[in-house]
């Protein structure tokens, strides 16, 4: 038997909404977010719909039953019942939309923030935008003194900061469960490895606090490093970072 | 073929000489400008005192949607020529008359836009200088060469422009269409150098050249145009105008196809909304990789503008620009699906309709899946923290770029379908060709989705960004390699049936108009977006805004100013649209005049 096209229709569209589900929330155990879903699903309902509308017949033939069901006199009692029950469903459904609930509001909350372009940082003002990482440069001309400079951040790293960002450096540290937002993974693709060491500077020496007006609200427990650690320090846990993760700063090969 | 008379001969290439004339006249001038070495005052500091209330009008937003209907207007009328003179190139070559008549009839919808450009851009100009006289003062003394050129140049661009139009008729057959054909070329010329200068002052106000950190002018004119980000607006601008433009014209077509009342307009006006469709597409295509290109040097320029632009508040505008760009895509394809209709062998390809959708949709939703979600606090809860390990990487460039890449490769794929609908190949290596043209596609798409996922994912970002170039030259190869096969196989082909122009249905057409609507918005967001990005500056880091006004909008009072604004354009181009057939209705007062 061949399945009227409208059914078929609805029924593409129920498999892709519960694929999605079932593969985020049961198989990789990593629910998708209901607003991303929507956002999914319209432009899914988008493609199903060109899919079925481009050609004259097949349009027809999906539309029959619509047609058919406004315009038939024998569909009569179906005709009722659907226009009673289409506008009590679109009633419920913004019924349920807008009721209170004891839900706290969504945030949206910018991770990374636009830093200032300049910033008063251990007394002095600092320009972000020239702002280069002073041990860099011995990463080419004198490996073993980097090295022994990595080594040294590494130390700085376990005493400070792995309780939030944990010892892989996986933003999974002892402490990470207890915090919202939570400390940052710095293997992920997503934070360091897009950053250029400037930016990464600023944030460690000024810490939650330190965020601008963009990220708020402002609740972010990174403590203000410039309080606890020297500026050579800092740039020295920098370099641990990324040469632990394997991730490059963010540079411009612009020669 | 009539001669040109010796008289109009000789007029013609006057005019076109004193033009030349202008134009060396511009460009020599340029050189002058570091003789002229004059004491130039440092950009003033202002406090809100400096800044004119006037009538209750919020400057800021006068000034916006002044700018940015200027710019809409602009775009299209910039765009039109270009296209216009490459149809009547096609039309001369060809002698197929179909060209000729098509491209007058786009310019004709220019003309009526012209002068909303003109009136829109003094509009701009008394807003700026009333509302923000300071700034507009500084920005003269640093540009007032480039601004006086602007000036001159605007004459010429109207005189051209008058001449092409209504010379239409006049300058025909041999000798004349070339003539015709060098104005074209005049007429683009003049323009993209009115678009060039412009770009230079807005670019200036991103990235300052030519001045001190005060401020003060060096008095070298080049350098403040020649200034960081002014290619790549260029190259963007330049692209997505003629992209723009197409899709204006194509919904000026649907607007005829649907108005039509007899059988042969509604053949001839589908047959012209094909071919703007179809020069919005070409454009669209290349279109992502100038604005990654852009975005590039932005963030090279300056990290705090990229993350503001891609990362911090602006990202949840790009995510609408992607959610824009894919419904750009989506009708495209829509249409030329549709389209298919037209002949009567397209049968055969459909049934592949489905599988290019399928992708098409997959690719969009990686393409707008946000870097940072909107989570619900039980969702936050169930993922452990704001980072999604599957939708993560989606977020970020690499997934992007390898999205839109197979974007556009898919989209190329429809447009092969359509143009082989119709058509039977007789070469007797079809075969072998068609085999050849899928190992291309497939070695394409794993190229692309290696060179995204190794490089994107698994080296730095310095790779990230290198990896993209490789992509799009994949993407460059499968696309021009298998059109040209495609020319080869289908040589002399068999056509199935003649093509049925006008066989199209209605919802086609509002795929054009959904096109020239999604571009109209794009357009708005991004520009705002960029100009955004300055944040409390004038001019960045040199001219600070302390107007009332500087402060950085919410995104849903930006979107509303910018879809008011939309919406006021639409309507005046509905009104350029009626304006364009107005001339060819006649009404025959019956006893009016006097027999
Ligand atoms: C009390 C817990 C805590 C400690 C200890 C801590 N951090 Fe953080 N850190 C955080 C949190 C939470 C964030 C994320 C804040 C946000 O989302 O805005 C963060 C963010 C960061 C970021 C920003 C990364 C990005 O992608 O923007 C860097 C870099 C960083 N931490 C480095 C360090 C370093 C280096 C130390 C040790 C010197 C350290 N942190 C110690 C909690 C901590």
């Amino acid at each position: 038997m061949k399945i009227p096209r409208l059914l078929q229709a609805v029924l593409v569209l129920a498999g892709v909404y519960f694929g999605f589900v079932l593969v985020f929330d049961v198989i990789l155990d990593a629910v998708i977010p209901s607003s991303l879903l929507a956002m999914y699903m319209f432009f899914v309902v988008a493609g199903v719909f060109m899919v079925f509308t481009y050609d004259e017949d097949q349009t027809r033939e999906l539309v029959a039953p619509i047609k058919a069901m406004v315009e038939d006199p024998s569909k009569r009692m179906w005709r009722n019942i659907v226009f009673v029950i289409v506008p009590l469903a679109a009633g419920g459904g913004t019924y349920l939309q807008m009721q209170p609930s004891f839900e706290a509001p969504v945030e949206l909350r910018t991770i990374h923030p636009a830093p200032p372009s300049t910033a008063k940082i251990y007394g002095k003002r600092v320009n972000l935008l020239k702002l280069e990482n002073p041990f860099r440069k011995i990463e080419k001309t004198d490996p073993e003194q980097f090295r022994a400079l990595v080594n040294e951040g590494a130390g700085i790293y376990i005493e400070n900061c792995q309780f939030c960002h944990g010892d892989k450096l996986d933003g999974k540290g002892p402490y990470a469960d207890g915090l919202n937002p939570t400390p940052l993974n710095f293997q992920d693709i997503g934070t360091i490895a897009q950053l250029q060491e400037s930016y990464l500077f600023w944030r460690i020496t000024t810490g939650g606090p330190g965020l601008p007006k963009e990220a708020a609200p402002w609740i972010s427990s990174m403590p203000v490093w410039q309080n606890f650690l020297e500026e050579e320090e800092v740039w020295k846990v920098i370099l641990f970072l990324y040469d632990y993760t394997g991730h490059e700063p963010r540079s411009w090969g612009h020669e | 073929m009539m001669k040109a008379r010796p008289i109009t001969r000789y007029t013609t290439l006057g005019l076109f000489g004193l033009l030349v004339c202008g134009l060396g006249i511009m460009f020599t001038g340029f050189d002058l400008s570091g003789v002229l070495a004059a004491e130039y005052a440092p950009a003033p500091k202002l406090t809100a005192a400096d800044y004119p209330t006037i009538a209750g009008v919020n400057s800021r937003v006068a000034v916006w949607i002044f700018a940015q209907l200027h710019l809409w207007f602009a775009a299209f009328v910039l765009a039109v020529p270009i296209f216009v003179f490459i149809i009547e190139v096609i039309g001369m070559r060809t002698r197929d008359k179909r060209y000729d008549d098509m491209a007058y009839e786009f310019i004709k919808v220019a003309i009526t836009a012209y002068s909303l450009t003109a009136i829109l851009g003094g509009a701009l100009l008394f807003s700026l200088i009333l509302f923000y006289p300071h700034l507009f003062n500084y920005l003269a003394v640093i540009f007032s060469e480039s601004m006086f050129y602007y000036a001159l140049l605007f004459f010429a661009e109207s005189a051209v422009l008058y001449i092409y139009y209504y010379g239409w008729h006049w300058l025909q057959g041999g000798f004349r269409k070339w003539v015709h054909l060098t104005l074209g070329l005049t007429l683009n010329a003049v323009g993209t150098t009115l678009m060039l200068l412009a770009n230079a002052w807005l670019t200036f106000m991103m990235s300052p050249a030519g001045v001190d950190g005060a401020g003060v002018f060096s008095g070298d004119a080049w350098a403040a145009i020649h200034n960081f980000l002014w290619n790549p607006i260029n190259i963007h601008r330049f692209v997505a105008n003629i992209a723009y433009g197409g899709s204006i014209v194509g919904a000026y077509a649907a607007f005829k196809f649907l108005t039509a009342g007899s059988k042969e307009a509604r053949a001839h006006y589908d047959w012209m909304g094909y071919n703007a469709n179809f020069i919005a597409i070409c454009a669209l295509l290349p279109l992502p990789f100038a604005g990654y290109y852009l975005a590039a040097e932005i963030y090279a320029y300056s990290q705090q503008m990229g993350i503001t632009l891609m990362g911090g508040i602006f990202a949840w505008l790009f995510i609408i620009q992607a959610v824009l760009i894919g419904t750009l895509f989506l009708s495209a394809n829509y249409y030329l699906w549709c389209g298919m209709g037209r002949s009567d062998g397209a049968k055969r390809y459909t049934k592949y309709i489905k599988y290019i959708a399928i992708v098409l949709v997959g690719a969009f939703l990686v393409w707008f899946t946000p870097h940072t979600l909107v989570l619900s606090n039980a969702e936050l809860k169930a993922l452990g923290g704001p980072h999604h390990k599957i939708l993560g990487p989606l977020g970020i460039m690499p997934a992007k770029n390898t999205a839109v890449n197979v974007m556009i490769i898919f989209t190329a794929l429809s447009f092969m379908f359509y143009r082989r609908a119709n058509k039977i190949a007789t070469v007797n290596w079809v075969n072998a060709g068609n085999a050849f043209q899928v190992a291309l596609f497939t070695a394409g798409i794993i190229n692309i989705m290696f060179l995204g996922i190794y490089h994107g994912y698994f080296t730095n970002t310095v790779y990230k960004v290198a990896a993209s170039i490789p992509q799009v030259l994949t993407t460059v190869v499968v696309i021009v390699g298998s059109i040209t096969l495609d020319s080869f196989i289908y040589k002399n082909a068999r056509e199935v049936a003649p093509l049925h122009w006008g066989r199209i249905p209605g919802r086609a057409q509002y795929a054009l108009f959904l096109l020239a609507v999604a571009f109209t918005w794009l357009m708005g967001l991004m520009g705002y977006i960029r100009s955004g990005i300055r944040q409390h500056w004038h001019v960045v880091d040199i001219m600070r805004d302390n107007s009332t006004e500087a402060f950085t909008p919410t995104l849903g009072y930006a979107a509303n100013v910018v879809s008011v604004a939309a919406i006021i354009f639409m309507a005046m181009v509905i009104f350029v649209f009626w304006i364009a057939q107005v001339s060819s209705n006649k009404t025959l007062p019956a006893g009016y005049w006097k027999a």
